[in-house]
């Protein structure tokens, strides 16, 4: 019987660049939770174990590593852990392999990420909690901000050009100063 | 020539560059104009039409004289400012508009002819012969104008584009702009400062005044100390504020690195993007020249520029220096002058009743009227009060007033109002939201004014972003009445200058209303004055005047013409940044890539994706012979493709069915679980808009395929119709494309290949089957479709197992006389069958004209249907999907139009066109797939084929466009 062997979407090693880090990070599984009408008392019950709530537009709910993130109407991501039985409560979609996932981290970090993303995300406007769906230059992505951070979901195809153009937004930035 | 102990270079810091291939010497905090006038070099430009010498005019970035071209080692810019490239070490400078040498400039010739060269000039004359004008006029007209020059080549630099937010922008940081962001950020606003030199302070860098008993630099410094002492403001030196566009966006040009040494990751250029919640526009007043007779010769220059380029930068323009103005201000610069040791000949005041007090000769109600020197001023003509005068002069210092810079008032429509107290126009008030002009740019022409204008809307900015005020001291400074008394034109026998940069004289003006070209905006046209790079920054009101004065008109009455972004030039590399080459889109890759290349697959782009063209093997000379045999391979063994690339959306929830049956012109609501059915979507208007296949994975669940060419026009529409028709239904959807990887194993020895890495081997499967399967215990989807016409079959892996499972599909393949195939032969493939691509639904097809018009259920309604029906998108009129049998050995031909045997070829003779070609090993024959004139009753016609890109005239048979397999025997096998 021949084993299928696993790749990630990105094989990079980190960059540092002054106190800029970028890195490709494995999330676990992610889920797709989409509510269907009426069912947010179900959902409720179904996350209550978990200790996460369904997050309002551009927001998460966190819990001991484990994430649900707001990315569309009624819908979330349910990152790193395999997701419980929801039931009739929502439509389920894995999406672990769909995405890559990149991991920009210093005190520079937004100003490199505002280069391509057209949205204030400095920490007084963008504060931990927060998630958004937004365009990542030509490319759809999901920005969920970290206390040192951000963590950037990218279609897994696009991965290779995400990098590039936060590569390159982060050397430009380390030139000027 | 530098004067001791004045200005604020650094002159510690020598600085060397060369201008048209000398070195010159300029210090720290130079701009090449200061630099080259310090060293007494007049002539820097040569202008647009009449090739004249010409000198700096100016001190900023409306200078319209001094363009020259920056020459780096990875590009070339033309039309740069002099006034505002700084001089850094290794700096290179060129002058542009001449041939031969600046000095000796071979098409001065044309200064000679200028009588013949006014407005219009172009248009009368190259009227006839008419064929002369693209191959004659044009060419040449083009080679004696134009500025600078391009190099021809990709400019490699480096370039940044970026987004940045606030509450409050200050756009211009002279004294308003100084005290409004220290206004606003001591009160905890958000602040970004952004101003367009180097060196922020405004005119209080030049104008030699004092704020608070301190010289003016001093106290720019203790502010902009403070300001970026704060964590609140965001200083933005050397940034141009563009446009402002809708929601408080603004747009704004930096200057990176144009001022340093090219090295890598530095960007030359960074073009911002700046949402701000309210706006403050600071951006002072731009001096205007006066239109006298001979007034551009080397040496006239604005009077506050020679007063900048006195103060800000120790250099004397002139040896000997005259004034000419029309108001009070202009005075404070002959007296800089003198106070520096620099002679000041006369101060001509044009004004008949104003003070002749000063320590130089003054003379009242003074015109020039002619002026000589043909490489710099040498002596200027005239009357004044007391008779007619000849000055020596080398420098004539002109001041006609003020006109507030309030361009970005207009970028969203506004019009500006007529003062007539300031004989300019002034911004009017919320002709952008959120944005207010303060100070010079509102008309305010005395620092004190500025001062206090900046704190008060600062203050009510503050208010409007529910902040409180903290305390600001209003610093004392100067606030003397600015007085003066229009004068626009100088009546006399020379040209009169008003538009330096495209040489339009106040004849050209005169000539244009004479002509009947009275509105402004026909005149600015005819005679393309505020056409030039500076936009007429320099120009507009002169011109206007003149205008008025000619068609007997006020000038509130006459208007001006519109003021769009950008202010100043935003160079396309700015805009465009990160976009050039590879950067234009992103790239999609599939999991298969490098398996693929590794072959060495040449890749072709299909949407962003990138796909093998064809795999050759040793001794494969051409695609061609590639292609043959990967059809052969997958007709006669089985072959392996990746088709991850379509589009795949997940569709669940108790309403699925229905909600299929509602997007889809066929009925999916009784498909089975585990299987699949092929389905037709049209747009609203009732063409198609895409085909593809859907499974039913379960009772609520569904997996729609979509092609690649339209996966996201799909699921944007699935979004739509959700949204706007059916909102409250129980479905709900999401793109799984990236979350499988998926293959297409086809042919004969399909069913073998599969069962080599299934876990348990597929028995009875039948077409249009789907279900789970197990691969190496990772759970798979399996559908028995088939896009070839064999038997067929996708499997689909999570997309983390993707490229194991195509090297091993492929690695067994081989073993079994199969491979992989690429894009052609899935093509080849794909026309021998008949099926249908994007080449054929396109958009202007309908499901009739592609013989699927009973695809469109007759028992429910979908988007569409109605649309569909409309008489002319029926019947026999309509062009319809054929088959053409072409002779084998015919090169391509999609795109070649179909006439019928006889008639003649022409536009209203086409039947039809062709959309796809293959060349058919199988059918021996090259094969098409087209649109004809009630095609389907046409099956067994001879066809004229006319390509008249390719120069093809060819016939072909017409017939069905399925060519093999047609009862689908081989598809069920």
């Amino acid at each position: 019987m021949p084993e299928l062997i696993a790749k990630p979407a990105l094989e990079k090693a980190p960059l540092t660049l002054g106190t800029c880090r970028l890195e490709a990070v494995d999330l676990g599984p992610i889920t797709s939770v989409a509510l269907f009408p009426g069912q947010e008392k179900a959902m409720a019950k179904a996350l209550k174990p978990l200790g996460l709530s369904f997050p309002d537009p551009n927001s998460l709910s966190a819990k001991a590593g484990v994430q649900l993130v707001w990315t569309g109407r009624e819908q979330a991501f349910l990152i790193g852990v395999t997701a419980p039985d929801f039931g009739a409560a929502a439509a389920v979609t894995d999406q672990s392999g769909g995405w890559a996932a990149l991991r920009l981290s210093g005190d520079k970090a937004a100003e490199v990420l505002m280069r391509h993303v057209p949205l204030d995300l400095r920490a007084a406007a963008f504060p931990p909690g927060r998630a958004v769906r937004a365009p990542l230059g030509h490319m759809s992505s999901v920005v969920i901000r970290e206390e040192a951070g951000f963590l950037i979901l990218i279609f897994r195809s696009m991965a290779r050009t995400a990098w590039h153009e936060i590569e390159v937004a982060m050397r430009t930035l380390a030139a000027r100063a | 020539m530098r004067v001791a102990g004045k200005g604020l270079i650094e002159r510690e810091k020598p600085v060397s560059f060369t201008f048209d291939g000398r070195t010159y010497a300029g210090f720290k905090g130079d701009t090449v104009a200061s630099a080259l006038l310090a060293a007494r070099v007049r002539v820097v430009g040569r202008s647009f039409k009449y090739h004249r010498p010409r000198g700096v005019l100016t001190a900023g970035s409306e200078e319209p004289n001094a363009l020259i071209e920056v020459v780096g080692a990875k590009n070339q810019t033309p039309n740069v400012r002099a006034t505002v490239q700084e001089v850094f070490e290794g700096l290179v400078t060129r002058s542009q508009n001449r041939m031969g040498s600046l000095r000796w400039d071979l098409l001065a010739v044309n200064d000679l002819m200028a009588p013949f060269f006014s407005a219009g000039f172009y248009y009368k004359t190259f009227m006839w012969p008419r064929a002369f004008w693209e191959k004659v006029y044009e060419p040449a007209i083009r080679r004696a104008a134009g500025l600078g020059s391009l190099s021809g080549r990709h400019d490699e630099g480096h370039y940044e584009k970026a987004f940045a937010f606030c509450d409050l922008l200050v756009i211009g940081a002279g004294p308003t702009g100084l005290i409004a962001a220290l206004t606003a950020a001591r009160a905890g606003a958000d602040v970004i400062l952004a101003d367009e030199d180097s060196r922020m302070g405004g005119r209080l860098l030049s104008n030699g005044e004092t704020v608070d008993g301190q010289p003016g630099p001093d106290w720019v410094a203790a502010v902009l100390a403070e300001l970026s002492s704060l964590p609140n403001v965001r200083l933005m030196p050397r940034t141009t504020v563009s446009g402002a566009y809708d929601g408080g966006i603004y747009g704004a040009l930096e200057r990176v690195g144009l001022h340093k040494p090219a090295r890598p990751d530095l960007p030359r250029e960074a073009f911002w993007r700046i949402t701000a919640r309210r706006a403050i526009l600071a951006s002072g007043a731009l001096e205007r020249p006066i239109a006298f007779p001979m007034n551009d010769r080397p040496g006239i220059m604005m009077a506050g520029a020679v007063q900048s380029y006195l103060n800000r930068y120790g250099v004397a323009s002139g040896k000997r220096v005259t004034l000419f103005a029309n108001n009070d201000g202009a005075r404070a610069v002959a007296r800089d002058l003198m106070a520096a040791g620099v002679q000041v000949a006369a101060i001509l005041d044009s004004r008949a009743n104003a003070s002749a007090v000063e320590n130089c000769p003054v003379y009242l109600g003074a015109r020039i009227t002619d002026t000589s020197g043909r490489h710099g001023l040498r002596l200027i003509e005239g009357h004044h009060a007391g008779g007619a005068f000849k000055l020596e002069t080398d420098c004539l210092a002109m001041s006609g007033g003020w006109n507030p810079t309030l361009h970005l008032t207009c970028h969203m429509g506004g019009r500006p109002r007529w003062s007539e107290e300031l004989a300019a126009f002034v911004p009017m008030e919320g002709a952008v939201p959120g944005l207010v002009a303060a100070g010079a740019a509102n008309g305010t022409f005395t620092t004190h004014g500025c001062l206090a204008a900046g704190h008060a809307v600062a203050e009510a900015a503050l208010a409007d972003l529910g902040l409180s005020p903290a305390k600001v001291a209003l610093p004392r400074a100067e606030g003397l009445p600015y007085v003066v008394e229009p004068l626009w034109a100088v009546e006399g026998k020379g040209r009169a200058w008003l538009d330096f940069a495209n040489d339009v004289t106040t004849k050209d003006v005169k000539l244009a209303a004479q002509e009947g070209y009275a509105s402004v905006e026909h005149m600015k046209r005819y005679t393309t004055q505020g056409m030039a790079p500076d936009q007429g920054k320099n120009s507009n009101m002169g011109a206007l005047a003149v205008l008025a004065d000619a068609t007997g008109r006020a000038i509130p009455e006459t208007g001006i013409t519109t003021f769009r972004p950008p202010y100043v030039p935003v160079s396309v590399a700015a805009l465009g940044a990160g976009g050039r080459g590879m950067g234009f889109a992103p790239q999609r890759f599939l999991t298969s890539d490098q398996a693929s290349r590794d072959r060495g697959a040449p890749m072709i782009e299909a949407g962003l994706w990138y796909r093998p063209s064809y795999f050759p093997k040793p001794g494969e000379a051409t695609w061609r012979v590639s292609c043959d045999r990967e059809v052969a391979m997958v007709r006669g063994a089985v072959g392996v493709a990746d088709v991850s690339t379509l589009g795949k959306i997940d569709i669940q929830g108790r309403d699925a069915a229905r909600f299929l049956d509602l997007v889809y012109t066929n009925t999916f609501s009784t498909l089975p679980v585990g299987r699949v059915r092929y389905g037709l979507m049209l747009r609203e208007d009732g063409f198609v808009m895409d085909d593809g296949t859907t499974a039913r994975l379960g009772e609520n669940h569904f997996l729609m395929t979509t092609t690649t060419a339209a996966a996201g026009q799909v699921m944007r529409h699935l979004d739509f119709v959700h949204q706007t028709h059916c909102a409250d239904w129980d479905v709900r959807f999401i793109s799984v494309t990236e979350a499988w990887a998926q293959f297409a194993v086809a042919g004969p020895k399909s069913r073998a290949l599969l069962n080599a890495v299934l876990d348990q081997p597929v028995q009875d499967f039948p077409f249009m089957a789907c279900g789970a399967v197990q691969l190496g215990g990772v759970t798979a989807r399996l559908f028995r479709i088939s896009f070839s016409g064999e038997q067929g079959y996708e499997i689909a892996v999570p997309t983390r197992y993707g490229e194991s499972l195509f090297r091993d599909l492929v690695a067994k393949a081989e073993t079994m006389g199969g491979g992989p195939y690429g894009m052609e032969a899935l093509n080849v493939l794909r026309v021998e069958k008949g099926f249908i691509t994007h080449a054929e639904i396109h958009g202007r097809t309908t499901a009739f004209d592609i013989g699927m018009e009973k695809m469109v259920s007759p028992k429910k309604d979908c988007i569409g249907k109605a649309m569909a029906a409309r008489p002319a998108l029926v019947g026999p009129e309509r062009q319809q999907l054929v088959g053409l049998k072409i002779a084998t050995g015919t090169p391509p031909c999609s795109g070649a139009h179909l006439f019928t045997v006889g008639d003649k070829v022409g536009r209203e003779e086409s039947q039809g066109y062709i959309t796809s070609f293959a060349h058919s090993d199988l059918m021996g024959a090259c094969l098409g797939l087209g649109f004809l004139k009630n095609g389907r009753a046409r099956h067994g016609e001879i066809i004229r084929i006319v390509d008249h890109l390719r120069g093809l005239d060819l016939t072909a048979e017409v017939c069905d466009p399925v060519f093999h397999d047609k009862d689908g025997e081989k598809l069920r096998a």
